[in-house]
């Protein structure tokens, strides 16, 4: 068996082809991980079945306990291959009571493990209701001194009202393959129309919502590559470095995120914004490798900009 | 009721609240101290301009230190849905607001949800639903999703979704529905004074989140809180 600091598959494994259960075990130290609610108990969505439609035995999300680098933290994963990842309410229930356990549990970190098209739309009212009951304890828990980390990197991406527990976080780690926002491309273009959104046109959607942009303007704390293993580090990072929720923190983002609509306001397109960052070659931004994005990402200092 | 009802009937000797493209905000004399009142009003869609807007006048009472309640009154569209809303970071706008809003709670503002006309999606997250509690009136319209879009993206006929929708709460839009969820906690009598209806509000705020109890206690969320309290039993226990 690998030590902990070498998973099997860290290094290897692309995070946005992996399972929910794929990325916890090579994320969290080997064997470490506990589920809670595991689908032996077959805790299934009781509405599923009035739309036809197959249920599973997790409903969707995999939450329990483990250790990261030795500490202990609680984990959420969503699958973003069951249902898109999207919040019923048995999946709803089981973040919600993994997050107000940590409360008095005081873990080293909840890890969030965001993968989802927003609420389901069969179980529409249970899991708008869930995603709120989720962020009044995400701020719980970060006011009892617990940082709430989001990883996010998943085919289903964070969207709907992933997007805002995404932004209730302490801190967020994205990849490329990451795209967080509250109305999804197809939502745009379906409620607007193809010349508002083309849902199809892929580097538009990148450069609107994905990871890279997210970085750049400061909507997410660290740039992963799509590895297990870069998103570990990103998480024990970011975990050491995590903001309080109270009133400094709020007032300084609300400074932070004003700035940045006086900046860029105008700007109609996300080159545009990385233009006016600073940033030399924007049209290059999509195609740099991580680390030379790292670099642009550290000259323009927009994103050390992270109060949330 | 509208917003100049409702104002009207919280704040029979006058109020300082305006609505300016469709944000509403300001406060009025309420039980011996003041109401802040932010909000949303004519069903205008809450785009990045709007939740900063608003989550500055709740950030402005948490740093007045007064504790004064604040009511989020609500008649919105969704999301404003549009590319530089999302190029923007509205996602994070949104959230802010809500943190505003449960950051006041924590700071000992009581907050109010006042649910008057329609709300859906982030924008009802991101204001009713982040109150301690909601309160609605009779007519109000919450939905996640309208029912044509619920029938193109599930792929079930309209009328099918219309007769599922009599026998369960779970995804069909409508203010029962979310009563049954035990997401808006009471509806109010328009017919009465909505001061005192208020003030009894606040006397008996929930000390924590019941929303899924009320939710299975109304039948319509039948297994949420068991499902919470099994993990949380679980991970403490492990």
């Amino acid at each position: 068996m690998a030590g902990p600091s070498a998973g099997p598959d860290r290094d290897r494994l692309s995070w946005y082809e992996a399972s929910a259960r794929q990325r916890l075990d090579a994320l969290l130290d080997p064997g470490s991980f506990t589920e809670a609610l595991g689908p032996e108990e077959r805790r299934m969505s009781p509405h599923l079945p009035l739309f036809d439609l197959p249920r599973a035995f997790d409903d969707g999300i995999v939450v329990g306990t483990g250790t990261l680098d030795g500490r202990p933290v609680y984990v959420a994963a969503q699958e973003g291959r069951f249902m898109g990842g999207a919040f019923g309410e048995v999946h709803g229930g089981k973040l919600v009571g993994l997050l107000r356990a940590a409360v008095e549990g005081r873990p080293a970190a909840v890890l969030l493990l965001l993968d989802t098209g927003g609420v389901r739309l069969q179980e529409a009212n249970a899991g708008e209701t869930a995603i709120a009951e989720a962020m009044r304890a995400i701020t719980e828990v970060r006011a009892a001194g617990v940082p709430v980390v989001g990883l996010i990197g998943g085919r289903a991406g964070c969207f709907g009202g992933g997007g805002l527990i995404a932004g209730t976080c302490s801190r967020l780690a994205v990849s490329e393959g990451g795209r967080i926002s509250v109305s999804g491309p197809e939502v745009i273009e379906t409620n607007k129309g193809a010349e508002e959104f083309d849902s199809k046109d892929r580097a538009l959607v990148w450069r609107t919502m994905g990871g890279k942009h997210r970085r750049l303007i400061g909507g997410a704390d660290a740039f992963c590559d799509d590895t297990i293993a870069s998103f570990r580090a990103a998480a024990l990072s970011l975990i050491a470095d995590a903001p309080a929720f109270d009133l400094d923190t709020l007032m300084a983002e609300q400074a932070r995120l004003r700035e940045r609509i006086e900046r860029f306001g105008e700007c109609r397109d996300g080159t545009e914004i990385w233009a006016r960052l600073g940033v030399n070659d924007p049209d290059a931004v999509p195609s740099l490798d991580t680390r030379a994005f790292d670099e642009t990402v550290a000259r323009i200092g927009e994103a050390a900009h992270d109060a949330r | 009721m509208t917003l100049a009802e409702i104002l009207a009937s919280l704040f029979p000797g006058g109020h300082a609240v305006a609505v300016t493209d469709g944000l509403v905000s300001g406060d009025g004399p309420f039980e011996g101290g003041r109401l802040r009142v932010i909000g949303i009003d004519g069903d205008t869609p809450l785009g990045v301009e709007g939740a900063l807007d608003l989550a500055g006048h709740v950030l402005d009472a948490v740093r007045a230190g007064d504790r004064a309640p604040i009511l989020v009154a609500v008649d919105s569209d969704s999301q404003r849905m549009s590319r530089r809303d999302e190029l923007l970071g509205l996602n994070e706008c949104l959230a802010h607001l809500a943190k505003a809003l449960l950051l006041a709670d924590r700071h000992g503002h009581p907050t109010v949800g006042l649910l008057y006309g329609h709300s859906a999606a982030g924008a009802f997250i991101a204001t009713a639903l982040a109150t301690r509690v909601l309160a609605a009136l009779p007519g109000a319209a919450p939905s996640v999703m309208d029912l044509p879009s619920v029938a193109r993206v599930t792929k079930l006929p309209l009328e099918t979704l219309q007769e599922m929708a009599h026998s369960t709460p779970v995804f069909a839009p409508g203010l029962d529905n979310m009563l049954a969820m035990g997401a808006v906690h009471a509806v109010l009598d328009p017919d009465t004074a909505l001061g005192p209806q208020i003030r009894d509000l606040i006397a008996a705020l929930p000390e924590r989140d019941e929303r899924d109890r009320l939710g299975r206690e109304r039948g319509g969320r039948p297994v949420a809180q068991a499902v919470a309290e099994v993990v949380a039993g679980q991970v403490r226990g492990g």
